[in-house]
């Protein structure tokens, strides 16, 4: 059977060979590459040999710790406080810098602490940044997934109607998805601007002048959210589409007998409606997740990864260190990591939602 | 207890009217039949009743109780459809109790009711499949099951049995008639096949155009059609036709002949002839006798025979060009070209006027 169609097929493979050629020159050769290179310290321009360093890029970037200290104790034995009545606990930097007894956390950076009663624990990590990163990623992710399919979903709902005018509907829910990312990035960045920014003054119109204009994206706790809110509303057309086809392959018959059963609305969408869709909700996931691991262009855009590192993604920490700080091997290793990351949620999703 | 009343129904699509006034009488428990060509009409009736196309025009009435704009749900009827429209992630049972569920009746009387249909329907040993794992004959089943869960007060049917083989047609057939014995309830059945119009009606509605040919019960429509379309589309194969022209109108006989023909007189039935006028004499196949050639009515050539085992279907060619069909009730071998002759009993003949 593969003799016969390696051999009697040429013109079939013929024609097949510019798609898999790009494919394999494009995505499966780089993809190869990266997983090399991220077992080497390459630079992206450098004069000295490339030397193989097995796995320690990802020692590098995935060693993590918890680090529990104590308060600080005067002779007797009290914690001693500061004037606000907190305790007083010795410096990290004490067990990461030069510290025999920890071997384990030297050379890490504290990238936040919580209290557990008087004993604080505080993670480190040796690369600060890729945990904040892969950590905002993972919440953009847990955001924009849930929020972009459900809207899209009542979004196709509404427009999947037989009503006057309803092309002029889906054409506009459509159009952002046809408008490139940089420019839509570049617009919101108007709207979100501090001062004469479009939402500010729509808000403070809205509220009677109440509302005190906000620097959304140079403000750690908004600019995430406020990359999420215009990705969301760059891609939920897409996303409506793709349900608006799953919607139309229903069979309009199933709803005509549940109307006859005296379903309500609800209940219609319920049991007809929403099983019809299950495949078609395992692609939206699929895709949009994927799609939010990907975040790249916003970031890139709008913020630079900033404020303080609140919005920077594993994207743009690829980028930035495999060509902004030409350490191409450090981007690779990310890429890598994300890869798996991708791969694993997928097989983790299909498994979930599969056919029982 | 459930009578249903068409009074004047129209139904218009934009300016394309497609049903154009028709009145029909159903009464409790019975089981009317609504045949018909294709695109005469006959799932939109159905479908109206249903509520699920509006009412243009004209009342209908369930129970005696005017329900053009009511819901669907609340007008006491149950349909099957012809694709079953079965829900496919749900398992038989979920199916079939599914109008329970919507109204949230409890678990032991939903699981009573679906106990009591899958009896009826023999089909306990499905319960806990799902659609895809069914024939289409159980699909049907589980269809009609659910229908007989909501208890309806009117079955409606539209084609339930055209997507079947014809061997389980016959079997979902006589099921469907056992059903109505068992349940009493009134149904509205719409077919394309004769044979499901004659066994299973009680009425048999006969439309074409959105229009009422002839109702009545089914030997009704056989043996006295009321028009050319009704003595043409019941009964197979078909009438043949035979044009006349009237020689003499007498008080219950007309008088026909034609040049393939000699004079004869054939019941008048009530319809108005006069002499001179042309007129179409129907005879159905089944009824034609082959003769010795000096004694019969109509002389031809055979042209074709079918052979059935059971009965012999000849096309025999007219000496004038027509041609007509015979059915013979027994295996006969006749060659083409064999020279035959046919008579037939005149009151089992109609004329119809132009
Ligand atoms: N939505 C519609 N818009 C316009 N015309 C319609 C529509 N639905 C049906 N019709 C027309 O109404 C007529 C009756 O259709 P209907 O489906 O009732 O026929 P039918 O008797 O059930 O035919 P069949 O035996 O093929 O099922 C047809 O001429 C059809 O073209
Ligand atoms: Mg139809």
């Amino acid at each position: 059977m593969a003799s016969k169609l390696t051999t009697s097929n040429r013109a079939g493979w013929g024609f097949a060979l510019p798609g898999f050629g790009l494919i394999a020159l494009f995505i499966v050769i780089p993809f190869f590459f990266a997983f090399y290179l991220s077992l080497t310290n390459q630079r992206l321009i450098s004069p000295n040999p490339t030397e193989f360093v097995g796995l320690s890029n990802y020692e590098n970037l995935l060693s993590i710790g918890v680090l529990t200290l104590e308060p600080e104790r005067d002779d007797a034995g009290t914690i001693i406080r500061d004037d606000d009545g907190l305790p007083e606990y010795p410096r990290v930097r004490s067990f990461t810098r030069n510290n025999p007894d920890f071997p384990q956390y030297a050379g890490m950076q504290e990238w936040f602490r919580w209290q557990s009663g008087d004993t604080a624990k505080v993670v480190v990590a040796t690369d600060v940044v890729f945990w904040k990163s892969l950590w905002n990623t993972v919440k953009f992710v847990l955001v924009v997934a849930p929020v972009q399919a459900g809207l899209a979903l009542c979004l196709a709902l509404l427009i999947n109607q037989r009503l006057r005018g309803i092309n002029v509907y889906r054409a506009i829910y459509f159009m952002p998805v046809v408008v490139s990312i940089v420019v839509v990035s570049l617009l919101w960045r108007f709207l979100y601007s501090p001062d004469s920014g479009l939402l500010n003054n729509m808000l403070q119109g809205l509220t009677f002048g109440i509302f005190e204009p906000r620097d959304w994206l140079g403000n750690p706790d908004t600019a995430l959210g406020s990359i999420m809110a215009m990705s969301i509303w760059q891609a939920v057309g897409f996303h409506m589409v793709i349900w608006l086809a799953g919607l139309q392959t229903i069979s309009p018959m199933l709803y005509e007998a549940a109307s006859i059963e005296g379903a309500s609305k609800w209940q219609t969408f319920r049991y007809v409606t929403w099983p019809g869709l299950r495949n078609t909700a395992v692609l939206v996931l699929i895709v949009i997740t994927m799609q939010a691991f990907a975040l790249f262009a916003q970031i890139d855009v709008m913020t630079n990864g900033g404020p303080l590192d609140s919005t920077t993604t594993l994207v743009f920490q690829t980028v930035e260190r495999g060509y902004g700080k030409q350490d191409i091997s450090g981007g690779a290793t990310i890429s890598v990591i994300l890869f798996l990351l991708v791969l694993t949620i997928s097989l983790i999703q299909r498994f979930l939602t599969r056919e029982r | 207890m459930a009578d249903v009343k068409l009074r004047d129904i129209r139904k218009s699509y934009g300016a394309t009217e497609v049903i154009k006034g028709v009145d029909i009488d159903i009464a409790d428990g019975e089981f009317v039949v609504f045949v018909g060509p294709s695109g005469c009409g006959k799932s939109t009736l159905l479908r109206m009743i249903a509520g699920l196309e509006d009412i243009t025009a004209g009342t209908l009435e369930i129970d005696g109780v005017r329900v053009n704009d009511l819901e669907p749900s609340r007008r006491g009827i149950a349909m099957v459809f012809q694709s079953y429209a079965i829900f496919p992630h749900m398992t038989v049972r979920e199916n079939v109790a599914f109008g329970l569920t919507i109204n949230k009746v409890s678990k032991a009387d939903k699981e009573a009711a679906v106990a009591n249909a899958a009896r009826i329907l023999q089909m306990e040993h499905l319960l806990d499949r799902r659609p895809s794992e069914l024939s289409g004959g159980q699909r049907q089943r589980v269809a009609i099951g659910r229908a007989i869960v909501r208890d309806p007060k009117v079955f409606l049917f539209d084609e339930p049995l055209s997507n079947l083989d014809a061997a389980l047609r016959m079997d979902m057939r006589m099921e469907i008639g056992k059903l109505h014995q068992d349940l009493g309830a009134s149904m509205i059945y719409v077919t394309h096949d004769q044979v499901e119009a004659m066994t299973l009606a009680d009425k048999i509605v006969v439309l074409k155009d959105g229009q009422v040919m002839q109702a009545g019960a089914p030997m009704d429509l056989y043996h006295n059609p009321a028009n050319l379309f009704v003595a043409g589309f019941l009964g197979a194969p078909s009438m043949n036709f035979i044009p006349v022209s009237v020689t003499e109108v007498g008080p219950d006989t007309v008088t026909v002949s034609s040049p393939s023909l000699d004079a004869i007189s054939v019941p008048r039935k009530g319809r108005d002839f006069t002499t001179g006028q042309t007129a179409t004499l129907g005879v159905r196949p089944q009824y034609l006798r082959p003769v010795g050639a000096d004694a019969g009515m109509l002389h031809g050539t055979v042209v074709l025979t079918e052979r059935l085992g059971s009965e012999t279907v000849v096309d025999v060619k007219l000496a004038n060009g027509s041609k007509i069909i015979a059915a013979l009730p027994q295996d006969m071998v006749m060659s083409p070209g064999e020279a035959v002759s046919f008579t037939f009993a005149p009151d089992q003949a109609h004329a119809f006027p132009e």
